[in-house]
């Protein structure tokens, strides 16, 4: 159990996976633009790398380790993830329409985030077990959702702000996110 | 300067689209991994070889991949050199296999390889797509080493690996790096500077063309560096200024299911 704490306080904050590993960049930059669709995205980060993580750390441990496959585990999990979020999306509509409505679009979006394979990675690269992958991948996708309502509030912000001609866009964007950076230095010293 | 020939190719990789600093694409190794400047190169080159060979084998096949599974063709090619890449690497540069960990595999995921196998290496012949991925490598690899030799320099005083500048010791003048620098928030710091530059030297181009200059929305637009990955969805909610658009497109998906039951 305070194994599963320390991993869930690592990876949510210490090690956020926007700002201190720079995973998932490009939906942090580009669907941050309003509090609405950033909750929305980040939601849909949270299901999809829960479940993408649960089911890399199945296949790992049942089919790759037995067979010793376990160098093709970029190849596997990049499809394994593909595979899945169309599935996931296929599965929604028919099944749970209310929350496809929520999480739907942004379904698609998500097969090539790095944060989904780079959990993937880091769970076989930690060894961790399936619990502590699953937990991990929760984890690591609170922080995202963390970090992309943040900074989508304070785009929201930002709107009103005078921004000299050159930083308007995307450089004032990664300012504030300089800025996060340095502030969630600040948990490092939970752990 | 013809279409299509290497000469062509490898300028427009290195300095007309430069993946780094004019198109701002694969923005996940470029923070990550530009903590110093042999890394920089490290990763350039590792993403180099894997875009050659991929842009190489996707155009030799280009006319036997279904268009309908091409993606995942595409991507499995891709992960098939990026792990040849990987153990090349881990038996032949361990230093730098360790240095960069993690963001060796994650190349599978970066923009310019899928990006240049869809907009390139799969319509046109071998030889310029070869020299395309060469020169959109290379482009690449200038792009990490630039920012990779800044944070070193500002963050540690050194630039690949030596001593550059004189630090500060006890009864000495010289210099006080400043940390942050090589860590995460010198990255979007460093990455903000060049936007802002690139910004000012493309507003400066279209002025002196008499062309119309880059307004305040046209920025937040660029915000999503373009990958194209997710097939302009991101669009949509990067403008974010049609809340009803998305809703539409929900409905469109929800009807078009129902119209299939």
């Amino acid at each position: 159990m305070k194994t599963l704490i320390i991993i869930i306080v690592g990876s949510a904050l210490v090690n956020n996976v926007v700002l201190s590993q720079f995973l998932g960049i490009c939906p942090f930059l580009g669907v941050s633009k309003k509090v609405e669709t950033a909750t929305g995205m980040g939601g849909a980060v949270v299901f999809v790398i829960t479940i993408a993580s649960f089911f890399t750390g199945l296949i790992y441990d049942y089919i790759l380790v037995p067979l010793d496959f376990t160098f093709l585990n970029t190849i596997v999990f990049i499809l394994v993830i593909a595979a899945l979020v169309q599935f996931v999306e296929m599965f929604l509509k028919k099944s749970i329409p209310s929350l496809y409505r929520a999480l739907g679009v942004y379904l698609p979006l998500i097969t090539t985030n790095c944060a989904v394979l780079g959990v993937a990675l880091l769970n076989v690269q930690k060894s961790y077990n399936l619990l502590q992958g699953v937990v991990n991948g929760f984890a690591t996708a609170v922080g995202f959702l963390f970090a992309i309502t943040i900074m989508a509030g304070i785009r929201e912000k930002i709107e009103y702000n005078n921004i000299s001609e050159n930083w308007q866009g995307t450089p004032i964007v990664l300012i504030s996110a300089c800025l996060m950076a340095i502030a969630f230095f600040g948990f490092s010293g939970l752990i | 300067m013809r279409e299509n020939t290497p000469s062509e190719r490898l300028f427009n990789g290195i300095v007309k689209e430069n993946p780094t600093f004019v198109l701002m694409l694969g923005m996940c190794p470029t923070l990550a991994v530009t903590t110093s400047a042999i890394n920089g190169i490290g990763m350039g080159l590792s993403t180099t070889v894997v875009l050659v060979l991929s842009n190489m084998l996707i155009s030799m096949l280009r006319k036997i991949i279904p268009d309908s599974v091409r993606m995942p063709a595409f991507i499995v090619v891709v992960a098939s050199f990026v792990t040849m890449v990987q153990f090349l690497l881990q038996g032949f540069v361990p230093s730098l296999y360790n240095a960069l960990g993690i963001y060796i595999p994650l190349i599978v995921v970066n923009c310019i390889i899928l990006g240049r196998a869809e907009s390139y290496a799969s319509k046109f012949p071998v030889i310029p797509s070869i020299f395309d991925g060469i020169g959109m490598g290379l482009g690449f690899t200038v792009g990490l080493t630039c920012i990779g030799i800044v944070r070193e320099l500002v963050g540690s005083g050194k630039a690949f690996g030596a001593q550059i500048i004189p630090l500060a010791g006890e009864g000495k003048v010289g210099y006080t790096p400043i940390t942050i620098f090589i860590l995460a928030p010198g990255a979007f710091l460093v990455l903000a500077c060049l936007v802002a530059l690139q910004n000012k030297i493309k507003a400066n181009v279209a002025r002196k063309k008499g062309a119309a200059v880059p307004s305040k929305a046209d920025r937040d637009e660029e915000a999503c560096a373009a990958c194209g990955m997710c097939g302009g969805q991101a669009k949509i909610f990067a403008t974010g200024s049609e809340p009803d658009k998305e809703e539409n497109i929900v409905e469109e998906k929800l009807e078009e299911s129902k119209s299939e039951e």
